[in-house]
């Protein structure tokens, strides 16, 4: 089994082909889409490949240490930043393949007129723990 | 408690369950509970026979089960109290076991979790700790392993091949959580051994025993990962070398090779070096030779390259490089130290920075970071 991250964008991704931001659509769409996620989440609960789902909001701050005994610096968020995360799956499955499938499955979450948004999603293998034998 | 105890017997109490007539998934189910009841209860009085204890809650546990049931169907149906008189139970129960939690309908992850689970008798939540998933997505897992092998017949002959193979995946890549797996691993294959009369069981056992000798020296107290020939070999457990050594002698001498045998020699051969320079390389390419053969796997084309750059020199290991998929995982790795040894320093430091960013792991990444960090700074030097 291996552990895969299914990253979704707010920015940073190649348009979709169904790109209608989700603020203008129906109500019944967006209804749909959020049953749809639910449901795709469910269904890999069940088959024993879900390990987590977590939506962020866009807006972020950026914080650093500034030296010893100083309150770290935030700054932000930066309107220009060119990648902004929306969230993300994780998944543990058999097959790289089987990754790709439930990541395209996700990417056909409905959007506008009730059609395939066809987003991008970043698909991204975990660093696994090394194996015992490798000689 | 004793914990040990209790996962012991979990194997003979799901099999006197389906001897009694109750179906695997089922008698599972009562098990597991009957378990989590022990568990609970046992910290405060163990009972005087353990495994009747067991038998009596997971069999109450099966009835209360089907009570419910069938109350649900038929509110009216009696319900059969005293269990029927079923057959004894035999040492052949934990086979089946094992074969049935490994038929080859599985995919191999559900095949862990079921093995760990019904012969293991390890708890969901402790699987699911291990293997970093959700307890919901683990119970899921091997409910649905059960319901793919609920047509099995419990005394159909198995595969002892599909066996050994989840149980050096256990081996191999557990690591997390409070269970130890490759010490579970050890378990279950000692078990699976002692039951079958068979030449390669005992040869992926000696090969678990003897890198389990060697994990105290493998990785420092950071986690970072110790190679081979920079091992503290004092730390490696000589009775475990010794009993591994023991097991693949006799193994081998019945003169049918297979994989883990091969596999368990070239461990077996580091174990015997009291120093890395000691290390008979040119049988080890002997027995990458045999393991070639038997397995034609490019992985093993990839090790012999590394045991002849040993044996031969770095320029026969080039020699041997050249003709192995450059797709495979750590190539670049191996080639990397190959170039080093070689005394090509400027393609080894980049080739170990091109093998970290495409390390499988975190480990292994921050050793070859490493590796390349010292060999630019000598550059600089």
């Amino acid at each position: 089994m291996a552990k895969y991250l299914l990253l979704k964008h707010y920015r940073g991704a190649p348009e979709a082909a169904n790109p209608v931001p989700m603020d203008q659509w129906t109500p019944e769409e967006v209804q749909d889409h959020v049953q749809y996620m639910n449901d795709f989440a469910a269904r890999l609960e069940s088959t024993g490949e879900f390990v987590d789902h977590q939506a962020l909001s866009p807006r972020g701050t950026f914080v650093r240490y500034d030296g010893e005994g100083r309150p770290p610096v935030t700054d932000g968020p930066f309107a220009e930043t060119k990648d902004l995360i929306a969230g993300w799956m994780v998944i543990d499955v058999d097959t790289y393949e089987r990754a790709l499938e439930l990541a395209g499955e996700l990417s056909a979450a409905p959007g506008a007129g009730g059609k395939p948004i066809h987003e991008w999603l970043e698909l991204r293998p975990f660093l696994g723990v090394a194996p015992t034998v490798t000689e | 408690m004793d914990e040990l105890l209790l996962r012991e017997l979990t194997p003979a109490v799901i099999g006197v369950l389906t001897r009694r007539g109750v179906d695997f998934a089922t008698a599972e189910d009562a098990v597991q509970e009957a378990l989590i009841q022990a568990a609970l209860t046992w910290p405060d009085r163990q009972p005087a026979d353990p495994k009747g204890w067991l038998v009596t809650v997971a069999w109450r546990k099966f009835l209360d089960a089907r009570r419910s049931e069938i109350s649900r169907r038929d509110r009216e149906q009696r319900v059969e109290v005293e269990p029927p008189p079923g057959p004894a139970e035999t040492a052949d129960d934990t086979l089946q076991l094992f074969f049935l939690c490994a038929h080859p309908s599985l995919t191999p992850a559900s095949a862990v979790a079921l093995t760990l689970r019904a012969v293991g008798g390890l708890t969901t939540r402790q699987i699911a700790q291990a293997y970093l998933v959700p307890e919901a997505t683990m119970a899921q897992r091997i409910s649905r392993a059960k319901r793919t092998v609920a047509d099995v017949r419990f005394d159909q002959p198995g595969d002892l091949a599909t066996v050994r193979r989840v149980l050096y995946l256990v081996f191999n890549e557990g690591y997390t959580g409070d269970v130890d797996l490759a010490a579970e691993a050890i378990r279950l294959t000692r078990q699976l051994a002692s039951m079958t009369d068979d030449e390669e069981t005992a040869g992926l056992l000696a090969l678990m025993l003897l890198h389990h000798a060697r994990r105290p020296a493998r990785t420092r107290r950071d986690g970072s990962l110790v190679p081979l020939a920079e091992q503290d070999r004092s730390r490696w457990d000589t009775s475990l070398i010794a009993e591994g050594v023991a097991i693949l002698q006799k193994a081998l001498a019945r003169d049918r090779l297979g994989e883990f045998q091969a596999q368990a020699a070239i461990a077996a051969l580091h174990a015997d070096a009291p120093r890395a320079e000691e290390t008979d390389w040119v049988q080890i390419v002997g027995w990458y030779d045999e393991l070639l053969r038997l397995t034609e796997s490019p992985v093993v084309e990839l090790n012999r390259a590394v045991a002849i750059g040993e044996a031969g020199g770095p320029v026969a290991g080039l020699a041997a490089l050249a003709t192995v998929d450059p797709g495979l995982p750590r190539h670049t790795a191996v080639s990397a130290y190959l170039h080093e040894k070689a005394g090509d320093l400027r393609t080894a430091a980049q080739l170990y920075a091109d093998a970290a960013r495409s390390a499988p792991n975190l480990a292994e990444r921050h050793h070859l970071t490493l590796q390349a960090a010292r060999i630019s700074q000598s550059l600089r030097a």
